[in-house]
């Protein structure tokens, strides 16, 4: 059984309520920042708990945290990105629906360390019953003084909003996000400057994911120290995992780093195996955008080793016979959904949230689903294979933000583990017709030992 | 990108003159542009266009946009640039009850191909057609963080998760027998219309 941190107390009745949350012990780490430590002692211990990013990129957020620019005079700003878009990924909403004092409790206390006196969290447009939720838990924050004038006697100010966006993907990339909340289009920004030095209003910013401003209140009730002691390596701590796909347990699932992927799939904790009966094809562990992996990559590495879920295990092999833990958005996919459809899925996701910026994927993303497509519905030749390989080089890196890359690498993916798949679908034109080929029987056996190069 | 239609509507001098927001809505939209700093109130703008399509009717003419940026202190064309690049709006009139059926991948794996086929049936529209009654839009969205209770759809601010053939029955009836207006905006203020 995992330990955690964030779910605790996850059954409570009306734990949305600041009441019951505060019968939890909630705000402890408000009351312990503000009266007993420095802004620069929490950095010191976010940086100590080894927390990363939880929106995807993995990037350490004490790290983060100390490269905000503290300028004298000027407005300094905490953004919480609560912008959850990735296909396969829906934590965030659940936290935020469940217990959404945590999150307000992690800006007061992240936003003390940063020195911020106001803070928005930007929340897809789509969860609108959600920022109702966390508006009613921001004015009972208020209402019993947790945020506003002088919090708690100590001086300190702090103004909290809810900001709904509209309906763009993009904006889950911090820049687009915050030219978002500037009331433009999101098209990320050129970087640098980066948003520590330069980002709302061209002010020093620190843009964060939800899951990891809420992780940094067990961080500091007790101490980054602590924190590390949990998980494996440099994973620390604990993830929210969210579960979907053919599995008989879909759900959002906290997990301690480290535990073995085949015990997240298969044991009724977690996942509770694949429905059905039947057997699994693939997984992408991680959010759309990291590489599937086929099956007999899934629970084991290359080299025959237990894969883990953690930021190393999970990208054990590179891109060649690994993928990422990215946002956690763990998809898992049985032996009757045909591979192709599902990558022209992703890539048509991609083409629709490209946000035109950048030639390569305003083009390339509109490029690949289309020949995806044609391939799907058995148009295709064998040529287009290895055109989108070529489509999916020429879009890689070649953007200002990531999303070219999210276009670009499961595809390429998809092709490097499934291209007797994508063969077939060239060879026998008659057999995927019918949009639902996959559904009636296997398309293509499930591959049992693996192919090495 | 937004899918929608861009530029396709003409701008009228004389509805422009009607359009009119609800003491409601102004009063809202009051109190998010007093939600940052001092000259950056362009930063409600996306919330502010939530409200003006509910008073709208569910969509954002070139009229009301015209309006908004007036309130706002805008340029037509900023508001425009942002309208058009967001999914939530509407560049052209929708039905009352738009029904947005996610298709990425893990609804897709749990049978959303299915659903829609089912709604576009049961209602004789296909994705991105309206009803011709007015009531019912059927719309195909990306990934709206449901996955762990695919297949699902979203109508105004409700989500509906774990759709069968019967709960999609269910609504339908229950939307048709309500007969209103389903806006994204619908928990925030009560539209007077």
């Amino acid at each position: 059984m995992s330990r955690k941190l964030l779910l605790t107390h996850d059954n409570v009745p009306n734990l949305h309520t600041i009441d019951v949350y505060r019968s939890k012990g909630g705000y402890a780490s408000v009351e312990k920042a503000l009266k007993k430590m420095t802004p620069e002692e929490i950095v010191e211990e976010v940086k100590k708990s080894g927390l990363r990013g939880r929106g995807g990129a993995g990037f350490p957020t004490g790290m983060k945290w100390s490269f905000l620019a503290k300028p004298e005079g000027v407005a300094r700003y905490l953004v919480c990105n609560a912008d959850e878009s990735e296909p396969g990924t829906f934590k965030d909403r659940y936290l935020m629906e469940r217990n959404p004092h945590l999150l307000i409790e992690g800006m007061i206390t992240s936003s003390y360390a940063l020195g911020a006196n106001t803070s928005y969290i930007y929340i897809r447009g789509e969860y609108f019953y959600v920022s109702r939720i966390l508006e009613t838990a921001v004015a009972e924050a208020y209402a019993k003084g947790w945020l506003g004038k002088n919090i708690l006697g100590t001086g300190y100010n702090l103004d909290l909003y809810v900001h709904v966006g509209a309906g763009a993907y993009i904006c889950g990339e911090e820049t687009a996000l915050l030219e978002s909340l500037e009331g433009k289009r999101g098209n990320p920004r050129i970087k640098p400057p980066f948003p520590a030095i330069a980002g709302l209003y061209g002010c020093p910013t620190v843009v964060n994911n939800v899951e990891t401003i809420a992780a940094v209140v067990p961080i500091v009730n007790d101490g980054g120290d602590e924190y590390a002691k949990i998980g494996i390596g440099r994973s620390t701590g604990t993830k929210l995992i969210s579960a979907s796909g053919n599995i008989n347990r879909p759900g959002v699932y906290e997990i301690e780093m480290g535990v073995p992927v085949e015990e997240f799939i298969f044991s009724d904790e977690y996942c509770g195996g694949i429905a059905n009966g039947k057997r699994m094809k693939a997984c992408v562990p991680g959010g759309s955008s990291v590489p599937i992996l086929p099956d007999y990559l899934v629970c084991k590495t290359a080299t025959g080793e237990d894969r883990l879920m953690s930021y190393e295990s999970l990208a054990d092999g590179g891109f060649a016979t690994g993928s990422m833990l990215g946002s956690g958005g763990f998809i898992v996919y049985d032996e009757h959904q045909c591979v192709v459809r599902n990558t022209w899925n992703f890539s048509r996701f991609y083409h629709h949230e490209s946000c035109g910026q950048c030639s390569p994927c305003r083009e390339g993303t509109g490029w690949m689903e289309r020949v995806l497509h044609r391939l799907e519905k058995g148009l295709g030749n064998m040529n287009d294979i290895d055109l989108l390989v070529e489509l999916a080089r020429k879009i890689e890196g070649n953007t200002i933000c990531p999303l070219g890359d999210a276009a670009a690498w499961p595809v390429a993916a998809a092709i490097k583990h499934f291209r007797h798949e994508f063969e077939y679908h060239v060879l026998y034109p008659e057999k995927v017709k019918d949009s639902k080929h996959g559904h009636k029987e296997p398309i293509m056996p499930v591959k049992l030992a693996p192919v090495m190069a | 990108m937004s899918a929608h239609a861009h530029g396709t509507q003409h701008f009228d001098e004389t509805k422009r003159a009607n359009v009119k927001f609800s003491a409601a809505a102004l009063t809202t939209i009051e109190g998010l542009l007093k939600r940052f700093p001092e000259g950056k109130s362009k930063s409600a703008l996306l919330p502010v266009l939530h409200v003006a399509q509910a008073e709208g009717d569910g969509w954002l003419s070139p009229e009301v946009m015209d309006y908004v940026a007036e309130l706002m202190g805008l340029q037509s064309i900023e508001v425009f640039e942002v309208a058009s690049f967001y999914s939530m709006y509407n560049l052209t009139p929708i039905g009352k009850c738009q029904l947005e059926v996610c298709r990425t991948s893990s609804c897709w794996a749990r049978g959303a191909e299915d659903i829609i086929e089912y709604i576009s049936k049961k209602l004789n529209i296909r994705e991105g057609e309206t009803t011709t009654d007015g009531m019912f839009t059927l719309k195909t969205v990306e990934c709206l963080g449901s996955c762990g209770s695919a297949p699902m759809l979203q109508c105004g601010a409700e989500y509906h998760e774990n759709l069968t053939e019967a709960r999609v029955d269910d609504l339908i009836e229950r939307y048709r027998n309500e007969g209103t207006r389903k806006n994204y905006t619908d928990l925030i203020y009560t539209n007077s219309k």
